[in-house]
């Protein structure tokens, strides 16, 4: 026995025996020697043997040489040996699968062995031999075992199952042990039906479509009786299960809910965010004016509060997910700030993520108390967490708009600490509250300067800079500041080059004189002496722009900048959904689709919420699995997915067939794709009542298609308002109403887009408005207001948007307007500003009309006195223009005119001319004359002449637009 | 679902032993944890969860050990940790300890448990309790247990065997609470909460049926009884054995107890407590040359009860030396290699105040390393109390035979997390 006591004296461990003496066999011919062992006759020596063999094996030796002699040992009455001797099996039958059979024999023998401890351990076993071979004898003995009396076998066999699966999927269907799994779930012993639930979500999780886990109201009953008595991984096993389910209304999904929320006091913290999923998923389809609904939400927060005294592994589990829960309900959550104070000890990637959700449930209420705590932060050693602690006061100070003066004064009070790293993340987020709040903490850039020469990171000195070009008229040494950056130029990191480029570019054009150096300097570093190709462009744009055209280089480099949002790091909502569903597993931890991280087509399977009752969509919905449609299914991705580009083969179908877009009203400077967007917007949300055909086929689009994509014609929506009209009152051919136009961006108003449109219907001035919400928080208290205008125009009534309006929703708004306003002259004449107010901020923009809505219905002048007005009116208050390229004939247009209320008041015929003369009355009360010449005999000149004559001149060109505009639709 | 596989690594990363359950992930992967664990460890963003291309790493640590879970599909991380720590506990009441040493003396019984423990990935029975019935560490039992079929395993009543027998029946409750205190440099309470726990020692034979009453205000609320102090408890855990949908119902905690030692229910109760131990601290740091330290403990509790084996933790600079002493009451030491002064009071009767001066030197070249800014910590035990006022009403005790078994009770109060900010 040397190598024992070579071991003993090794470690002094004197008489005490133990398995570790197996271990110290280093000899050359110990091969040989096991050999010996195992072969010999004493059972004593042979287990001894099996042990040395084992040890070897796991301290990496390969003792697969030895595999028949370990076999042999394989048929003996010893628990013990006959585990090892399948453990070496387990290891080497793969490496060996040739000899491997000659276990196969035991095997089967040891499945109808009297014990159940030994036909568990056997048909355990063998099914971790992955080994084709041995798989076809597997078969007989675990279907016996799928039967078997005692329930340790079957819960063991169930398992197996799924081992057989994973080796072979055919031959298990084959062999029918799919159906003995289903059979199983009814099982009388709770702890094979918790098994068998295991086995079969393993399976279909890899098999999406094999439609195993066929749940309804009955197998759902079974297990959350099973889930009362099955050990706590079992109740784990049936809630993950439960996950998947989809209740066919909102009273399966309440009952089901109040089964389940007993689990949340399970002392095992997996059990209990297993439950939390069920329930977080199946409250999607509560009413939220339901009792339970909010007994339900007070019912979680405490269990996710205690999950904050687990050990740190399972807190930070706890954590990732509460991030995701606070963000899905922030109500759950949002007195339980003072939880996520961190404590001296936790680990740092607690830290880290407490302060994230601090982050997300800071309020007005309870900001005092988080500055103090993230003030306090600040001062910690942890560079990482210190670093986060200076972020989150600016984020906190974004978010807050009432703390943003304190967070101010708290990051100065920082930034004189003079700790490097902490002055650097000061900056950064410094720059952001200026982005917010504009003119606002200008006062503290000098602090700021004299911070200058410590900043060493990259993204501080781009903040910096950029601050000081932002602000360059106000800091006297603003050209000295950048001047000196511009010295080591080249060894700057992109990002601080880019920003040095900009900022020059902007000292320049606020102060042209004494900075034309500077600026030809950083030109030719940026456009000669660099290799980085953007930094060379950008130069190139900012040269040209500034050699051609100073005055356009103005408005391109010193246009107004969109606020920054509140949050910017909220999970995309589709995304946040999944995630939901995902609840306690990596996903949740990783804040990533599985589809991310799980390598293969398999097992990748988007989850989804259940739709809230009353939509009428989870009636039809039997399982997620089976129900993920294509088109809700698309991941959010920058890349259009499958559902997008459906979703605009569907736009480009119904798009109704047009050949031109109509030009928009005068001066609306928005870009193309904002236009289209407009005008997809309303197509989607359209008028569903006036065009019942379009309508329809409208349901089928997904509603929250982007927009701008595809080539959506803008004329939909007027479509849309022209079958409104012509159900009308009998109204011949309606007056011409422009489509709606983007009045308001979405980033200009934090998230609010307003587009519309101005009509006049049965002598009503509206305007047609809609409201797109684009940001992630839901809308309310909607106000409107006019400033004072030229025709007095003022809103007859509130403005009615009656519900919230839901992120990505659309709604259309007719707004009457009376013409009773306090009046000012505008300019231009028919310029309209507005303001409206939501629960979020109040916007302004302004948008033009045509001058056509103010045209009354008894416009039309007597001929008598029409003669005299016209000889009345002196000539210079007389305007020509010219109508190129119309079509129409004089009775085509004088009818056409007429929906807009420019009455013919006479027609007269010289040679191949149509005259036409017209009249129309304003809202006020003016009288405009015109005169409309039509060429009719060469059909090569097609312009037409307008001669307009009015009292008030001023008015005449929007006349002749409203011509364009009404001739040209 | 869960783990692929499940290792046991030394501190260098070596593989002390592994279960592979489902072979979908390459075993030699393990090889990348420890380079992986040092490099974030580096970075000063060490995470529970490491990736490695497509496999993810689950770990914990536990005395000179890691616990290592592998994966290649969306896990269920809450059950992968929870299942590691019972790993641990499993192996600690076999082997007493769990350390390298105890793997390697045990690994015939460390695999037959990591093959009981888990099959495919699936957690199965980790009651340690019944696990000994069947898997015993001498070879020589086992011929015994050979012949026994362990019907406990796949009982809905998977902790306790049956036919177990006592001379004399009798269940010990202890009722113990963690007082759990963040308090700011200004004195001002950040948080403060009870963390209760009853733990039981059941000695009874047989298969009893076990009742606990308790001052539960929920309780009393819905039988209408309001006599006496009740305890709103907010957030309430339990046991396996509990029956969790009729405490749901009607707030009854009805269970039939594991055998021995067992931890029944925790709760937690938010309510504002003051704390116990009141400590004012004064921290004066002069560089170059010293640091004086004055702290003040009063015993903010009744005046019969006395707080045993008081230990107020209070740090001190890296750097400090010869230390001075001076306590009005018990005994204060320096222990350096924790930078930390540890004022030791036996016995600290409610409503007294006792104070505590120190004294350190500083090098005179001053230390580059930042240091944090640690909390003081006190440790203190108050037996027969209950801060929360939470009381056992009775235990009613139940076996078919009839016997009668005696409830025993005892209280202690004691601190949790509890940390003072200082101003130095």
């Amino acid at each position: 026995m040397e190598w024992a006591s070579q071991l003993c004296e090794n470690r002094g461990l004197g008489s005490k025996m133990t398995d570790s003496k197996y271990f110290t066999t280093t000899k050359k011919g110990e091969i040989f020697e096991l050999k010996a062992e195992l072969n010999s006759d004493k059972k004593e020596k042979k287990k001894e043997a099996v042990k040395k063999v084992i040890a070897s094996m796991t301290v990496g030796k390969d003792v697969s040489a030895l595999f028949p002699d370990v076999v042999n040992c394989m048929q003996t009455d010893n628990l013990e040996l006959k585990k090892l001797v399948y453990l070496y099996l387990m290891n080497y039958a793969k490496s060996q699968p040739d000899m491997a059979i000659m276990a196969v024999n035991t095997f089967v023998k040891d499945c109808e062995d009297p014990n159940p401890l030994i036909r568990a351990l056997a048909v355990r076993t063998m099914g971790c031999i992955r080994v084709d071979k041995i798989t076809e004898y597997l078969c007989e003995p675990l279907r016996k075992c799928l039967k078997d009396e005692d329930p340790y076998v079957r819960k063991t066999a169930a398992v197996c199952v799924a081992k057989l699966h994973d080796i072979n999927a055919q031959l298990v269907e084959d062999q029918g042990f799919l159906d003995t799994l289903k059979d199983l779930i009814s099982d009388s012993n709770p702890m094979v039906v918790a098994n068998a639930v295991a086995a079969l979500s393993e399976i279909a999780e890899s098999h999406p479509n094999s439609n195993l886990l066929d749940l309804n109201p009955q197998t759902i009953n079974k297990l959350l009786t099973a889930l009362n008595e099955c050990t706590e991984w079992g109740q784990i096993f049936i809630l993950d299960c439960l996950a998947n389910y989809t209740p066919r209304d909102d009273r399966e999904s309440q009952s089901i809910c109040e089964r389940v929320t007993p689990r949340l006091s399970h002392a095992n913290s997996a059990v209990v965010l297993s439950a939390v999923k069920v329930l977080m998923k199946f409250m999607e389809m509560l009413p939220k004016d339901l009792d339970y609904y909010g007994t339900l939400l007070k019912k979680l927060a405490p269990p996710l509060v205690t999950l904050l005294s687990a050990e740190p592994e399972l807190q930070y589990v706890a954590l990732r997910n509460i991030n995701l829960i606070v963000q899905k309900r922030p109500e759950i959550l949002k007195h339980e700030m003072k939880v996520f104070f961190v404590k001296y000890n936790d680990p740092i990637y607690v830290k880290l993520e407490k302060l994230d959700i601090m982050i997300r449930l800071a309020s007005q209420a309870n900001i005092a108390q988080v500055l103090a705590e993230l003030k306090e932060y600040a001062t910690e050693v942890d560079v990482d967490f210190v670093r986060k602690a200076v972020r989150a006061i600016g984020r906190c100070a974004i978010k807050v708009e009432q703390s943003a003066e304190r967070c101010v004064s708290t990051l100065l009070d920082l930034i004189q600490t003079k700790v490097n790293y902490v002055v650097q993340e000061a900056i950064v987020v410094i720059k952001d509250i200026f982005r917010k709040y504009p003119n606002k903490y200008e006062s503290v850039i000098a602090t700021l300067c004299e911070n200058l020469d410590s900043l060493d990171e990259p993204e501080a000195r781009a903040a910096m800079i950029w601050i000081v070009g932002e602000y360059a008229e106000r800091i006297d040494n603003a050209d000295e500041l950048l001047e000196s950056f511009l010295e080591g130029f080249h060894d700057e990191s992109t990002q601080v080059q880019l920003q040095l480029l900009t900022a020059i570019v902007k000292l320049f054009l606020k102060k042209p004189t004494e900075t034309q150096e500077l600026v030809q300097q950083v030109l030719s570093l940026a456009t000669q002496d660099s290799d980085n190709p953007d930094l060379r462009d950008r130069g190139y744009i900012y040269w040209r722009l500034l050699s051609t055209d100073p005055v356009a280089a103005k408005e391109v480099v010193l246009a107004e900048k969109p606020l920054i949002s509140e949050e910017t790091d909220l999970i995309e909502p589709t995304l946040l959904d999944e995630l939901i569903c995902h609840i306690g597993t990596l996903a949740s931890v990783y804040h990533k689709p599985p589809s991310a991280f799980v390598e293969g087509g398999r097992g990748v399977q988007h989850k989804r919420l259940p739709a809230r009752a009353g939509s009428g969509e989870s009636a039809e919905s039997p399982d997620v699995g089976q129900a993920v449609s294509a088109v809700s299914d698309a991941p959010p991705a920058v890349i259009p997915s499958q559902g997008d580009l459906l979703g605009d083969l569907l736009n480009l179908d119904l798009a109704p067939p047009t050949s031109n877009v109509p030009p928009v009203p005068s001066s609306m400077q928005m870009g193309a794709m904002d236009l289209l967007g407009g005008g997809l917007d309303s197509l989607l949300g359209g008028d569903v009542g006036g065009s019942p055909a379009m309508g329809v086929s409208l349901g089928g689009a997904p509603v929250g298609m982007p927009a701008g994509l595809g080539a959506a014609p803008a004329v939909g929506g007027g479509l849309g308002d022209l079958f409104d009209l012509g159900g009308g009152v009998g109204v011949t051919a309606g007056s011409y109403i422009p489509p709606k136009t983007v009045w308001l961006p979405a980033m200009k108003a934090k998230g609010l887009e307003i587009s519309g449109t101005f009509a006049r219907r049965s002598g009503v001035i509206h305007m047609d408005l809609s409201f797109t919400n684009k940001a992630m928080s839901v809308m309310t208290d909607f106000a409107i207001q006019f400033n004072k205008n030229s025709f007095g125009l003022a809103p007859a009534g509130p403005l009615q948007v009656l519900t919230p309006l839901s992120p990505n929703q659309t709604v259309d708004v007719s707004l009457p307007l009376s013409t009773t306003g306090p009046v000012m002259k505008m300019e231009p004449l028919n310029n309209l500003q507005v303001a409206v107010k939501n629960n979020i901020d109040v916007f302004y923009f302004s948008c033009q009309y045509p001058i056509s809505l103010l045209f009354v219905e008894d416009g039309k002048m007597d001929r008598q006195v029409f003669l005299a007005t016209w000889k009345d009116i002196p000539s210079e208050n007389e305007a020509q223009f010219q109508i190129k390229d119309c079509h129409l004939n004089s009775d085509a247009a004088s009818n056409k005119l007429q929906g807009s209320n420019i009455f013919t008041v006479a027609k007269r015929t010289v040679d191949t001319q149509d005259m036409l003369y017209q009249s129309v009355k304003l809202t006020n009360g003016i009288w405009m004359l015109a005169e409309l010449r039509i060429q009719t005999g060469n059909p090569n000149s097609t312009d037409l002449e307008l001669s307009v004559k009015c009292r008030a001149p001023e008015v005449s060109q929007y006349v002749y637009q409203c011509y364009e505009l009404i001739l040209r639709n | 679902m869960s783990a692929s596989a499940v290792f046991v690594l030394d501190l260098k990363g070596k593989v002390l032993i592994c279960r592979n359950y489902k072979g979908d992930v390459d075993m030699s992967e393990i090889d990348h944890f420890l380079t992986l664990l040092m490099q974030q460890e580096e970075e000063g963003l060490m995470c529970p969860v490491i990736s490695h291309g497509s496999v993810h790493f689950m770990w914990i640590k536990h005395s000179n050990l890691y616990l290592v879970a592998t994966t290649n599909k969306n896990s269920n991380a809450s059950l992968v940790y929870a299942f590691l720590y019972k790993l641990v506990e499993v192996f600690t009441e076999y082997f007493k300890e769990l350390e390298e040493e105890s793997i390697q003396d045990n690994f015939v019984v460390v695999y037959e448990l990591l093959d009981e423990l888990m099959d495919f990935g699936f957690p199965q029975t980790t009651d340690s309790k019944i696990l000994q019935e069947y898997i015993t560490q001498e070879g020589n039992k086992l011929e015994v247990a050979k012949t026994k079929v362990p019907t406990t395993v796949t009982n809905a009543v998977s902790w306790r065997s049956e036919g177990l027998k006592y001379k004399k029946n009798e269940v010990f409750i202890d009722v113990i609470e963690s007082i759990n205190v963040l308090v700011n440099a200004n004195g001002s309470v950040m948080s403060s909460d009870i963390v209760g726990s009853i733990k039981l020692k059941t000695m009874l034979s047989g298969m009893p049926e076990l009742r606990l009453g308790l001052n539960d205000r929920v309780l009393f609320a819905l039988t209408g009884r309001d006599k006496g102090k009740t305890v709103a408890m907010e957030d309430v855990k339990f046991h396996q054995c509990v029956r969790l949908s009729r405490f749901e119902s009607d707030r009854t905690i009805s269970f039939i107890p594991p055998d021995g030692e067992s931890e029944l229910m925790s709760y937690r109760i938010n309510t504002h407590v003051k704390p116990l131990i009141w400590i004012e601290s004064v921290i004066e740091k002069f560089s170059h040359s010293r640091v004086e330290i004055m702290v003040k403990a009063k015993g903010q509790f009744k005046k019969q009860s006395v707080a045993n084996n008081v230990e107020v933790r209070v740090p001190v600079p890296s750097d400090a030396d010869t230390p001075k002493f001076k306590t009005s009451t018990g005994h204060a030491k320096y222990v350096p290699e924790k930078n930390l002064v540890v004022w030791t009071i036996k016995s600290f009767p409610g409503g007294k105040e006792f104070l505590m001066r120190a004294h350190f030197g500083l090098p005179s070249v001053e230390n580059d390393e930042m240091e944090g800014k640690p909390p003081i910590t006190v440790k203190f035990e108050i037996p027969y109390f209950t801060v929360s006022g939470i009381q056992v009403r009775y235990m009613k005790i139940i076996e078919k035979s009839g016997y009668q078994a005696l409830p025993w009770v005892r209280y202690i109060t004691q601190s949790g997390d509890y940390q003072l900010r200082t101003n130095a």
